[in-house]
C-alpha cells in the first residue's frame, strides 16, 4: 500500500479533477473537460468512475461498488479491490452503508441520503452525439441551447417505433438548461436522479465530468402526447417478490424457461433477509463462503 | 415602409482579392431579388456575408426583426443570429444534402425547426409536417421515408419544405435549381414562386441562369468581379441593358 | 403562414382621384451598344401623350418607328433617357422597383406580343396569376380564369395544359385573358388582334370595350384598321418622336 499514494493518483491530478468536479457541481449537466490519466485498466472498463472515486475518496469513507446493479460480478470485485489496495478504505455491499458507491449503469434501488455521493461510468457523455458527429457543433448547441435536433431523435422513435423506444441512456433536460446523458442506466432509474445524494459523473475515454448537486430538478426528455414513463419488465421479483425493482431476465433452460430476480443485488438481498420470499425463491440462508 | 432587409456598403477580401465590394441595396416585404453573375463573380460570396455565413469585412445587414425594429446582423451576438436563421430567415442550399439531414426521415426534417423553437406536441409536429410535404407536392406515405430515397428533386423541395415551416420572411437561396434536371426545374419554379406569393416572402436568389431569374425574381443585379455592375428590375436589366458586361450576357444567352 | 394580400385601400383612390391617367411628358432615348463599338443609337426624342380615363389611344406608325419602345418605357421595362412618364402620381422614369412593382400589380397591366411562361404550369393557373397576386382567394381566380378562356374560345381539354405548346393564336388570347384577369385601370396592348381570326378577334374588341367603359384608360399598338377605328378614340403617330424625322 506504501507503494501508492492514497487511491493511486497523485495529490495534483486528484486536485484538478477535483476542480473539473466543482466546476460540474456549478453548472449541473454541463460537461467539463479534465485531463485523464492513464489508469490500470483500459478505457471502456470504469476509468473515469475510477479517477472520480480517486478524487474524492478520503480515508474514512465506506465504499461499495456495483456492476449492473451487482456488487458480485468481475468487473465491481476488481475496482472494489483496487480501492482497497490502494486507498485503504473500508468496503461494503450494503447501500445504506456506504458513503461513496461507484456504480456502472444502474442506481441502487434505495433512496439515497444527503450524505451520500454517487459516481456514475460514463462511455459517451454526449447526448448528441449519434446525431451530430462533430464536437464543435455539439458544443455550439450546448452553448446556445439549441436542442432541437434531440427530440428529432425522440420524434424519428415515435415514428419508427409508435413510441419513444430509447430504453437506457434516456436523456434528460437539469434545471431547464443543460441536456445530459444520465449514463446508460435504465430509463426506469431516470426519476432517481432527482435525489438528496451528490451525483458524480466520470467519462475517462472522452475526458470529461459532470455533476448534479443535490435535489437538482432533472427531467426526462418526452412529448406532450407521448409523455415519459419508467417502466420495467411487467413481473415481481422471482426471489425476494419485490415488484418496484428494476429486474434482470435469466434465461434458465433450453425450454425457453426464465426467472426475473432484482438487478440490485443488495437489495433483493435484504428483503430475503426480511423474510420475503419471490415465486421462485426459497428462504433466506446465509450464503455459502 | 420599413426595407425588410437593409443592405450597406458590404465588402469581403481575401487578402488583396476583391470577393465582393460596395454593395448596398434595400429589400421590401414580398420582393424576390436575384443576383446573377458568371464564376468567381463574387455572388456567393455576397450571399453568405448577407446570410451570416462569413462576416463581411465592412458594410452592415440591417434585418427587420419583429422585436425590435431594424437590427445589425453583423454585428449581434451568435446566439441571436442563430435564432433569427432558425426562425426568420431561411436557407435554400444548392446541393439538398446540405441542407437536409439525410439520416432523419422527411418528417422529421421538416419537424426540426418546429421542435428547435419549442414545439412538443408530437401529434402537431406531423400533422403540420404533413401539410408542408403535401404543399411541396411530397406524397403523404413518404413522410417516414429518408431523404437518401428521395430524387434530386423531392430532396430540393424537402429543403424548401424544411425551411419555410417555421414562416421566416426572408429567404437566401443559393442556385436552387442548379443540379436539378431540366424538366424538374419547371415545377421547383412554379412552387418558389406561388409560396412567395402566398407567404408574402422576400427572397433573395444567386443564380448564374438568366431565365431562372427571369421567371422568379422582380429585381436583379448583375456582379462582375466583385463588384455589382447593374441593378434594377428584372425585366428592365434584361431587356433594357446598360452596362456593357449585362449587355454581353444577355447576347450570350443561347436561344432554345 | 399564409398571408392573403388585398388590394390595398389606397390604392382604390388613385384611380379614381385622376382623370388623366398617363401621361407622357417629353420623353427620349438612346441605346448605347458597349460591345459594338459603344455606338449609340437615339430612337426616340420629345415623346409626349395623355391619356384619360375610359379613352383608348392608338399608337401608329411605320414598323420599327419606336411603337413598341414608347409603350415597354411606359411600362418601365425599358429606361428613358429624359422626360416624365406618369400613371396616376408615379413617374415610372424615376420611381423605386418596388414602386413599379407596385403599379404594375394593381395599376397597370400590359399584354405584350408574347407568352413568356413558367413552363409546365396550366393554362388556367397562368390566366389567374394576376388575381393571385392581387389577392383574390384561389377558386374565384381559377374560376374567373375559366371565364375568360372560355369567351377567348379556348377549348376547356387544353386549360390544364401549359400553353408553351399551343398554336400562336392560342398563346396570343392566353395572354389576353391574363391581361384582361385583373381589373386594371390602365392597360397598354401590343398588337392583340394580331394572330387571331374574326370571331376572337371580335370577342377582344369587345372586351377592350368593356374595359374603356370601365374606365380604363388604354394605349394600344393595332396593325389592323378596322380593329383600330373601331375602339380607338385617338391615333398618337410616333413617327414625329423619331429623332432623325424631327432634325
Amino acid at each position: 500500500m506504501t507503494d501508492y499514494n492514497f487511491a493511486y493518483l497523485d495529490e495534483q491530478t486528484k486536485r484538478m479533477i477535483r476542480r473539473a468536479i466543482l466546476k460540474g457541481l456549478a453548472i449541473p449537466g454541463y460537461q467539463v473537460p479534465f485531463a485523464s490519466r492513464e489508469m490500470p485498466m483500459p478505457y471502456g472498463w470504469g476509468t473515469g468512475g475510477v479517477q472520480v472515486s480517486a478524487a474524492v475518496l478520503t480515508p474514512d469513507d465506506v465504499f461499495k461498488v456495483i456492476d449492473q446493479g451487482a456488487d458480485d460480478t468481475t468487473n465491481a470485485v476488481s475496482i472494489r479491490r483496487f480501492f482497497q489496495k490502494t486507498a485503504g478504505v473500508a468496503v461494503t455491499e450494503a447501500t445504506t452503508e456506504a458513503s461513496v458507491i461507484q456504480t456502472r449503469h444502474r442506481i441502487p434501488e434505495e433512496a439515497l441520503r444527503e450524505d451520500q455521493i454517487i459516481v456514475y461510468q460514463v462511455p459517451i457523455p454526449e447526448p448528441l452525439r449519434f446525431l451530430e458527429p462533430s464536437e464543435v457543433e455539439t458544443r455550439k448547441m450546448h452553448s446556445l441551447e439549441e436542442y432541437g435536433l434531440m427530440h428529432v431523435k425522440l420524434y424519428e422513435d415515435i415514428s419508427q417505433h409508435g413510441a419513444i423506444a430509447t430504453s437506457y441512456a434516456y436523456p434528460v433536460k437539469v434545471e431547464g438548461r443543460y441536456v445530459m446523458d444520465p449514463s446508460p442506466i435504465p430509463k426506469f432509474d431516470n426519476p432517481k436522479l432527482e435525489m438528496a445524494g451528490i451525483q458524480l459523473f466520470g467519462a475517462g475515454r472522452e475526458q470529461r465530468i459532470y455533476a448534479l448537486p443535490p435535489y437538482t430538478k432533472v427531467v426526462s426528455l418526452d412529448f406532450d402526447d407521448f409523455p415519459f414513463e419508467a417502466t420495467k419488465a411487467d413481473h415481481a421479483c422471482d426471489l425476494c417478490g419485490a415488484d418496484d425493482s428494476y429486474l434482470d431476465e435469466l434465461i434458465v433452460d433450453d425450454a425457453g424457461g426464465r426467472m426475473f430476480m432484482c438487478s440490485d443485488t443488495d437489495y433483493c438481498g435484504k428483503r430475503r433477509k426480511d423474510g420475503h420470499v419471490g415465486a421462485q425463491g426459497v428462504p433466506y440462508q446465509e450464503d455459502a463462503a | 415602409m420599413t426595407p425588410l432587409l437593409q443592405v450597406s456598403n458590404i465588402a469581403k477580401f481575401y487578402g488583396h482579392r476583391i470577393g465582393c465590394t460596395d454593395v448596398s441595396f434595400d429589400l421590401y416585404p414580398g420582393e424576390v431579388m436575384g443576383i446573377v453573375g458568371e464564376s468567381g463573380s463574387g455572388k456567393s460570396t455576397l450571399l453568405n456575408c448577407l446570410a451570416g455565413h462569413l462576416t463581411p469585412d465592412t458594410g452592415a445587414v440591417r434585418f427587420d426583426t419583429r422585436t425590435d425594429g431594424l437590427r445589425d446582423t453583423v454585428t449581434m451576438s451568435e446566439p441571436e443570429r442563430r435564432m433569427l436563421s432558425r426562425t426568420d430567415w431561411a436557407f435554400v442550399h444548392q446541393h439538398a444534402r446540405d441542407g437536409l439531414r439525410m439520416n432523419v426521415s422527411a418528417g422529421g426534417n421538416v419537424g426540426e425547426r418546429l421542435m428547435a423553437v419549442g414545439a412538443r406536441h408530437y401529434g402537431d409536429i406531423r400533422a403540420t409536417a404533413t401539410d408542408w410535404l403535401g404543399r411541396v407536392e411530397i406524397s403523404e406515405d413518404r413522410i417516414d421515408d429518408r431523404p437518401t430515397a428521395f430524387s434530386g428533386g423531392m430532396q430540393q423541395r424537402l429543403q424548401i419544405a424544411r425551411n419555410l415551416v417555421t414562416g421566416p420572411r426572408l429567404v437566401f437561396m443559393d442556385e436552387p435549381t442548379g443540379g436539378l434536371d431540366v424538366s424538374v426545374q419547371a415545377r421547383l419554379l412554379d412552387l418558389l414562386r406561388g409560396l412567395v406569393r402566398e407567404m408574402n416572402l422576400s427572397a433573395i436568389i444567386v443564380t448564374h441562369d438568366l431565365a431562372v431569374v427571369r421567371l422568379l425574381a422582380d429585381r436583379l443585379m448583375v456582379m462582375k468581379d466583385g463588384h455589382v455592375v447593374e441593378t434594377g428590375l428584372t425585366d428592365q436589366v434584361l431587356d433594357d441593358p446598360q452596362h456593357g458586361y449585362t449587355q454581353l450576357l444577355v447576347s450570350s444567352v443561347l436561344q432554345v | 403562414m399564409i398571408r392573403n394580400t388585398g388590394t390595398p385601400n389606397f390604392l382604390f383612390p388613385l384611380s379614381c382621384r385622376f382623370k388623366l391617367m398617363i401621361s407622357v411628358e417629353n420623353v427620349s432615348k438612346s441605346f448605347t451598344l458597349h460591345n459594338q463599338g459603344a455606338a449609340v443609337i437615339p430612337v426616340m426624342r420629345g415623346a409626349s401623350l395623355q391619356v384619360a380615363r375610359g379613352e383608348c389611344v392608338a399608337l401608329v406608325g411605320a414598323s420599327g418607328a419606336g411603337k413598341s419602345t414608347l409603350m415597354r418605357m411606359i411600362y418601365g421595362n425599358y429606361l428613358a433617357a429624359a422626360g416624365r412618364i406618369m400613371i396616376g402620381d408615379v413617374d415610372v422614369a424615376v420611381a423605386q422597383p418596388r414602386d413599379i412593382l407596385q403599379l404594375r400589380r394593381y395599376t397597370l397591366g400590359y399584354v405584350s406580343q408574347f407568352l413568356r411562361v413558367v413552363p409546365r404550369v396550366p393554362t388556367v393557373a397562368v390566366v389567374a396569376e394576376p388575381l393571385l397576386a392581387t389577392g383574390t382567394p384561389r377558386d374565384a381566380a381559377l374560376a374567373r380564369a375559366e371565364v375568360l378562356l372560355d369567351r377567348l374560345n379556348i377549348p376547356q381539354r387544353l386549360w390544364s395544359l401549359s400553353p408553351t405548346t399551343f398554336s400562336g393564336g392560342e398563346q396570343q388570347r392566353v395572354n389576353i385573358a391574363r391581361g384582361f384577369a385583373y381589373d386594371y385601370p390602365a392597360l397598354l396592348l401590343d398588337e392583340p388582334t394580331a394572330s387571331l381570326d374574326g370571331t376572337n378577334r371580335e370577342v377582344v374588341m369587345s372586351m377592350i370595350e368593356q374595359a374603356k367603359a370601365r374606365g380604363a384608360a388604354i394605349i394600344g399598338i393595332f396593325h389592323d384598321e378596322a380593329a383600330r377605328a373601331r375602339v380607338c378614340d385617338r391615333e398618337i403617330d410616333v413617327t414625329g418622336f423619331t429623332p432623325k424625322a424631327a432634325a
